[in-house]
């Protein structure tokens, strides 16, 4: 019966409009639906399946603003039995190297876990970091990329795909995984797990809570600053080649002009 | 004063259903239509999220939700399509409801379940080719033999009730002749019974994936068991669920009336024409200012209403309000969105050519614009001297 813990990350909805903040540089959160990241409804249901056919617990972690909240009433609302949520505002525009801090002291408050799932990386900051980095400072090993796992009582088997390939992964639990787009497919709520969703136990910490003071973190202490952001220019229009019986060479010349071909 | 603030689990659910909407259903709707094909894999993803048990308690296997809940899926799936929300709208509202609310234990257990968990689907059987909204002119009829019911007669646009996975058409017949007027019953018809006959599938203006056929009855035998509630109730019966179902429809008209209004600003702002986006012309923004007007009213109208229904109060005539007004503002946003989109709007591939398509039919169906303004009036006491 595994104690399965998954991290779980409000981002900006990819449907809506994404921006920094002016003043800081960081994630203009007003500007944006926030949603649970996709990837980590991977990440729940992959945990839930695991839940499903072995028994066992899911405890979804966050850490986030206040209104992360919502997020992780989503991640109950799919079917994980309680919340860790890690809310604490010295944390505003805190870099990865914190954050994994943060979470490696937060998952120390849930009781004998056998497991941590994560998203391979979230779709606002797309680090990609911290699951290798949270595996760093508990101790565990990491098995990332996972496009199937399997876990029995004691050891668990990864399918890590990759640019470069597949590999087949072992390790003892406890352990640290990641999965990529192509785990799972996530379930949508049902109504009665959304109203399942408002009884169950969230814990809210502060970094105090946690042991952090709060000159360890937040964004001016992060290990680099962004100096200056600019939105994505708009895209150029196409340059058209106009067929005169020379179509075929003219495109090819492009081709390679670009170092395409 | 009361506001129309959703409760947090009906805002999560509304949530939920958009995002299903989008994610599932607009990508590969506009293909199924186009073929005229009954979207099986969107349903049963449908049917999994628990969409099919909305307003049922869990004790049967439902979501133990509300009626309200099954109306807020219904706008968000329409936002996006109205094939797939009808679908769902007459699968529960027709298909399971009316053996939920009438059936016996037996009935109960032998259907519910895979009804509810949108396995299978159920259809309702009560307008008669030449019949319409005059359900007491029913000639479909039921007869009486030893342990079982004969059944004969015909019946028309019938929603759901010829996919692969109807299980059942529940159909009205006249099953007897009580003080000179026609009693009439309702009998449970699993699908596939000898003597019912499945029509090919009608070739429709609009709701293209959505199953509708007629339906023909020659001496089809079921046994007594089958009839569901009382016997020559059947139409009163079917009367006191018309009203929640004109709820539902209005709610599926706000929905399509919203994904017009939700179409055009993000078209407007695209499309260029004499130097500007054409959203930059006061004559387009009146247009769409008048379409988020419609629908903001037609939406608090059916808020209202289900908002009575659920406390128990008469809501008649919230209901015929509600269903006249989002049903004509659904056509009028339909009409002026496509008017918007210009040519593309009269292209099949375009979402909103699908939308003025399918918002006729609101006008017509679960009792016409005309049937709406008769209950409106005559629930202001207003009668006619010839009746």
């Amino acid at each position: 019966m595994p104690n399965i813990v998954v991290l779980v990350k409000q981002v900006p909805d990819t449907y809506s409009e994404r921006k920094l903040a002016s003043a800081d540089h960081t994630l203009d959160r007003a500007s944006a639906d926030a949603v649970l990241d996709e990837i980590n409804e991977r990440a729940v249901e992959e945990a839930l399946q695991i839940k499903e056919a072995q028994g066992g617990e899911v405890t979804v972690l966050t850490v986030g603003p206040e209104r992360a909240t919502d997020a992780i009433r989503k991640a109950l609302s799919m079917g994980a039995d309680k919340a860790v949520h890690v809310s604490d505002e010295s944390l505003h525009g805190a870099d990865i190297i914190q954050t994994a801090k943060v979470l490696a002291k937060a998952i120390g408050t849930v009781e004998g876990y056998d497991l941590i799932i994560a998203g391979n990386e979230s779709t606002d900051g797309v680090g990609g970091a911290i699951p290798a980095m949270l595996a760093e400072l508990l101790g565990l090993p990491q098995l990332t990329h996972a496009r199937k796992v399997e876990i029995d009582g004691t050891s668990v088997k990864v399918e890590r795909e990759t640019d470069a390939g597949r590999t087949f992964l072992e390790a003892a639990l406890p352990a640290v995984i990641s999965v990529g787009e192509k785990i799972n497919d996530p379930r949508y709520p049902s109504f009665k797990g959304i109203m399942a969703a408002k009884k169950k136990p969230v814990t809210t910490l502060t970094i105090a809570d946690l042991g952090i003071d709060a000159s360890e973190v937040g964004l001016a202490n992060a290990a680099s600053q962004v100096l200056e952001s600019a939105p994505k220019p708009p895209r150029a229009a196409g340059q058209q080649i106009t067929d005169e019986g020379d179509g075929g060479s003219k495109i090819a010349e492009y081709l390679v002009s670009q170092k395409l071909i | 004063m009361i506001d129309f603030r959703l409760e947090e689990e009906h805002e999560a659910l509304r949530k939920t259903v958009r995002e299903f909407a989008r994610e599932e259903v607009a990508p590969v709707i506009g293909d199924y239509y186009e073929r005229c094909e009954f979207p099986y894999e969107i349903v049963a993803k449908m049917g999994r999220m628990g969409l099919f048990g909305l307003p049922f308690p869990e004790s049967v296997g439902g979501m133990g939700g509300d009626y309200f809940a099954l109306c807020l899926a219904l706008e968000e799936l329409a936002r996006v399509d109205s094939s797939v929300a009808i679908t769902l709208e007459a699968g529960v509202s027709l298909g399971a409801m009316p053996i939920y609310r009438f059936g016996t234990p037996e009935q109960r257990e032998q259907w519910l379940p895979s009804l509810v968990s949108g396995e299978a689907l159920g259809a309702f059987g009560l307008t008669e080719p030449g019949g319409g909204s005059d359900a007491g002119a029913t000639r479909t009829t039921a007869r009486r033999d030893g342990d079982s019911w004969v059944v004969n007669g015909t019946k028309a646009f019938i929603t759901n009730s010829g996919t692969d996975i109807t299980r059942l058409v529940t159909v009205t017949a006249v099953t007897g002749e009580r003080d000179g007027r026609k009693q009439i019953s309702a009998i449970i018809i699993p699908s596939g019974t000898p003597g019912f006959a499945v029509s090919k599938k009608y070739s429709k203006v609009g709701w293209s994936a959505s199953d509708t056929r007629e339906l023909s009855f020659a001496d089809c035998v079921v046994p007594a068991s089958n009839l569901l509630g009382e016997e020559g109730r059947g139409y009163a019966q079917f009367l006191s669920t018309l009203d929640e179902g004109r709820v539902a429809i209005s709610a599926l008209s706000v929905g399509l009336a919203q994904g017009c209004v939700d179409e055009c600003v993000r078209y407007v702002a695209e499309r260029a024409a004499f130097g500007h986006k054409i959203g930059e012309y006061q004559a387009i923004q009146f247009k769409i200012a008048d379409m988020e007007a419609r629908t903001h009213v037609a939406r608090l109208a059916y808020y209202d209403a289900a908002a009575r229904m659920l406390r128990k109060q008469p809501f008649k005539r919230q209901a015929a309000i509600a269903k006249l007004v989002s049903s004509e503002a659904a056509m009028d946003n339909a009409r002026e969105a496509t008017q918007i989109f210009g040519g593309y709007g009269f292209m099949n591939e375009f979402p909103v050519g699908r939308f003025y398509r399918d918002a006729k039919i609101l006008e017509i169906g679960e009792g016409t614009s005309e049937v709406q303004r008769m209950l409106i009036a005559r629930d202001l006491g207003l009668t006619r001297p010839w009746q």
